[in-house]
């Protein structure tokens, strides 16, 4: 099974994707920026920014990371990327984008929460203050997600808030590999997985 | 405990793993006092008649540009709005990147034996359904006096705190205000210094 969804830039969409499935987000041209929220199975458990980062101290999202949720749940791992630095520390714009989009799925204004920014780097100086950096990603960077447990995906085009260059599509291809492996993986997000593959078992 | 605002303002003070929910009205100046030192206080805020209007970590970040709150820090709203300003702060820092801890992420992180501690979120919860805080209403919040440096390598980490006996941030309410606060029980990392303290609420409204 595959299926390929190419979103223009400053555009949303949204997509309920199985546990083992891959997404794989693809920059369609240089500066794209893909601003993604994700809800698991239970429709309430939501990523958790902060957990996910200070389990596995970081400050930023790369590969092999477990992204995880309110609830301690392995949401999906990071399998691969391009790029090593993908921002999760500067929110979306106030997004009617994807509030739209969370309305859909019966979701409103209270499930607005910390989102990634996939593509874009912020980075951060000595004393904290940061700055956008442009031309981080070209056509073609690209990061692969593995779903560990039924999710909705939410995800928009709208270019990085403090961008001020015109954004890019992104295409999501979602399929059903024949086998992944869990990347390196610290002991934390190995942790987070076994706990949720014991609780969807 | 559970707070109410009257017009000769506050002053309590709120064990350590205990928490509190303030109604702040517009213009209320409210004292956050660290009286032993080193103690991480959870804290969210809420527009008082709206709580989807609330405190949004990574729109203050991003707005401001800078990834700890200090003295003149906007602390907005996921529209946008101006909850409060930061308006008087003795510690220097305080983090908003950090999260609450709950009992699912000390799983996470420190093991199973940890599962039924006391934690940040279930306090949150529990002073918050008074007001109809449930789980979605709970979002990124505010550590104060907590220190979790961010490198210029994206790194992360718990350090001990900066802060003292007696150190305190003050804040200013920008509309009528809901604060909600779990003064942290977490034993597991250097936040609290190991070792939780209470801390005094003081309100001038």
């Amino acid at each position: 099974m595959s299926h390929t969804h190419e979103l223009p830039a400053a555009a949303a969409w949204s997509a309920p994707v199985r546990a083992g499935r891959t997404v794989r987000l693809t920059a369609l041209g240089d500066n794209a920026n893909a601003s993604v929220l994700i809800v698991g199975a239970d429709r309430l458990d939501r990523l958790n920014i902060p957990d996910t980062l200070k389990s596995q101290m970081s400050a930023r999202i790369k590969p092999g990371m477990v992204l995880m949720s309110d609830r301690g749940q392995a949401l999906a791992t990071v399998l691969d990327s391009t790029l090593d630095w993908h921002d999760c520390l500067t929110g979306a714009l106030p997004g009617r984008l994807l509030l739209l989009e969370l309305t859909k799925h019966g979701f409103g204004e209270a499930d607005l929460h910390g989102c990634i920014n996939f593509f874009s780097k912020v980075a951060v100086s000595d004393s904290a203050s940061l700055e956008f950096v442009p031309g981080h990603a070209t056509a073609g960077d690209s990061v692969t997600l593995r779903a560990d447990q039924d999710l909705l995906i939410f995800i928009s085009t709208t270019p990085h808030a403090l961008s001020d260059l015109p954004g890019a599509g992104v295409a999501v291809q979602i399929e059903t590999p024949e086998h992944t492996e869990d990347p390196e993986l610290r002991e934390e997000a190995q942790r987070a997985l076994r706990l949720t593959r014991e609780l969807i078992a | 405990m559970t707070v109410t605002a009257t017009t000769v303002g506050l002053d309590t003070v709120v064990d350590a793993g205990d928490g509190a929910l303030v109604t702040v009205p517009a213009g209320g100046r409210l004292r956050i006092v660290d009286l032993y030192g080193n103690q991480a206080v959870d804290t969210l805020f809420y527009d008082a008649h709206d709580i989807d209007n609330r405190y949004s970590a990574f729109d203050t970040i991003r707005e401001q540009r800078a990834v700890f709150l200090t003295t003149g820090s906007r602390l907005l709203s996921t529209r946008l709005d101006e909850l409060a300003v930061i308006t008087d702060d003795t510690c220097g820092r305080h983090d908003t990147v950090g999260g609450a801890c709950s009992q699912e992420s000390n799983v996470i992180r420190y093991g199973e034996s940890t599962r039924h501690q006391h934690a940040c979120r279930q306090t949150f919860l529990r002073y918050g359904a008074q007001a109809g805080i449930g789980q979605r209403q709970l979002t990124h919040n505010i550590n104060f006096f907590m220190n979790v440096p961010v490198t210029p390598d994206g790194g992360l980490t718990f350090e001990d705190g900066l802060s003292a006996p007696g150190k305190y941030v003050e804040l200013t309410a920008s509309r009528d205000l809901l604060v909600l606060i779990s003064n942290c029980p977490q034993i597991n990392n250097p936040c609290n210094g190991w070792n939780p303290t209470p801390i005094q609420l003081l309100g001038w409204w």
